[in-house]
């Protein structure tokens, strides 16, 4: 049995490594960082169909992540989703009339918001709201429209 | 005729074993011990279940995190999809592989030692003469064992999920040569703190809880002579390790259920 001294160094040592180590699983793994966000600013966009969108999902700038989706809701009177982007402040000359779509990583992947920019002068800003937005692709729409137009192909054939 | 009694006597033993470990696990919980005398008791089983089950913790765990790192890499690379790697370790590891392989380790390691502990404490009239002396071996003994197991499964268990991360990074980056930016931002983009890492903090709370209870309550009640320690100590291990991956199936089915 070792001195009650050297048991409490040990002890207190195991209770660091456990304090590091959730540190490291907290920012380094699971990239928890709301508790200290970087500075910027929220855009509300209106979309059509969100299709799989979700909370935290990545906003990129041709490829390069700059924010995230920060809230999902629904317009009651519209019925159109409202989703608000938090974008970092370093990103603050974005034109006002570039459009945003929601694009699939991949081909099973995660959805995620492209900003295309376009060339306005006027700049996004703090709760300005974007207004040219393309919803996400939903495959099954997809496959009925095309089943759709093969379908009326095949009857005009008939006639 | 006999068959009946058999069974019937088989059935009321295991009722009362139920309720002892109950009335056990009560009398630990809710009989405070005196925190000024108890502190340095915890930390001495801190000391001996935490501290001393860290070098197997490690070493396991390093290798545990290589071995998926390089199997994964294998089955992801045939779709094209190395880049998930990291997801894909730090998800099987934080969801399951860390807090159930740690805690069998720990059912092993520090559970039969327990379990060890107090069954000859118990076989050479130790706790008795505390009894006579005035001395509550629940508060003395058991108790500290309890919380000590209780404190340190779900530092071992944070400290194994780190570990085994780097240990995939290790085999997936410096070895096998992915991208390390992409390694760590796919597990970041996947990996949530609340869902994931914290739901694997609360399985361990629950398994350490388990684990030295079981081994505490198997050294307590054992039959006080070699052949019931060695009994015991069989016992702890495999009832532990029994309930920890009963208790993980149950825990996993809540935590996907959203409860």
């Amino acid at each position: 049995m070792q001195s009650q001294k050297t048991m409490d160094t040990l002890v207190g040592l195991l209770l660091l490594a456990a304090i590091i180590s959730l540190t490291i699983l907290a920012f380094k793994v699971s990239g928890l960082t709301s508790f200290f966000k970087p500075e910027g600013y929220k855009v509300t966009v209106l979309f059509d169909d969100i299709g799989q969108l979700k909370v935290r999902a990545p906003v990129k700038i041709g490829g390069v992540k700059i924010g995230d989706v920060v809230n999902i809701n629904l317009d009651p009177t519209t019925y159109r989703a409202v989703v608000t982007l938090y974008i970092d402040k370093r990103v603050n000359d974005i034109p006002d009339d570039s459009s945003v779509s929601i694009l699939t990583a991949g081909l099973l992947g995660d959805n995620y918001i492209e900003i295309t920019p376009m060339y306005s002068k006027t700049y996004l800003k703090d709760g300005s709201e974007v207004q040219d937005s393309h919803s996400a692709m939903i495959l099954e729409k997809l496959i009925g429209q095309l089943l759709f137009k093969i379908g009326n192909t095949g009857n005009g054939d008939k006639k | 005729m006999s068959a009946i009694q058999t069974l019937g006597r088989w059935g009321i033993e295991t009722t009362r074993g139920y309720g002892k470990a109950g009335v056990l696990l009560f009398r630990v919980l809710f009989h405070f011990p005196n925190i000024k005398k108890g502190f340095p008791l915890v930390i001495q089983q801190v000391y001996a279940e935490g501290v001393l089950s860290l070098l197997i913790i490690a070493v396991s765990s390093l290798f545990i995190g290589m071995v998926v790192g390089l199997q994964g890499y294998h089955t992801l690379v045939k779709f094209g999809a190395a880049q998930q790697l990291g997801t894909l370790v730090a998800l099987s590891v934080t969801r399951e592989l860390g807090p159930v392989v740690a805690a069998l380790l720990f059912a092993g390691r520090a559970g039969s030692a327990v379990a060890a502990e107090i069954g000859l404490m118990k076989a050479t009239e130790q706790l008795s003469s505390m009894e006579m002396m005035a001395v509550d071996p629940i508060r003395r003994v058991i108790s500290p064992r309890l919380w000590g197991g209780f404190i340190s499964m779900p530092l071992l268990t944070i400290i194994f999920n780190v570990i085994a991360i780097y240990g995939a990074y290790l085999v997936g980056v410096k070895w096998l040569g992915l991208d390390a930016g992409a390694f760590w931002s796919n597990m970041q983009a996947s990996v949530d703190f609340h869902s994931d890492v914290l739901n694997g903090i609360i399985k361990s709370v629950v398994f350490g809880l388990v684990v030295t209870w079981i081994a505490v309550f198997q050294g307590y009640e054992a039959a006080p002579t070699s052949a019931g320690i060695a009994s015991a100590t069989t016992r702890t291990v495999v009832y532990s390790s029994l309930a920890i991956l009963g208790l993980d199936f149950v825990l996993t089915t809540m935590m996907i259920g959203d409860w």
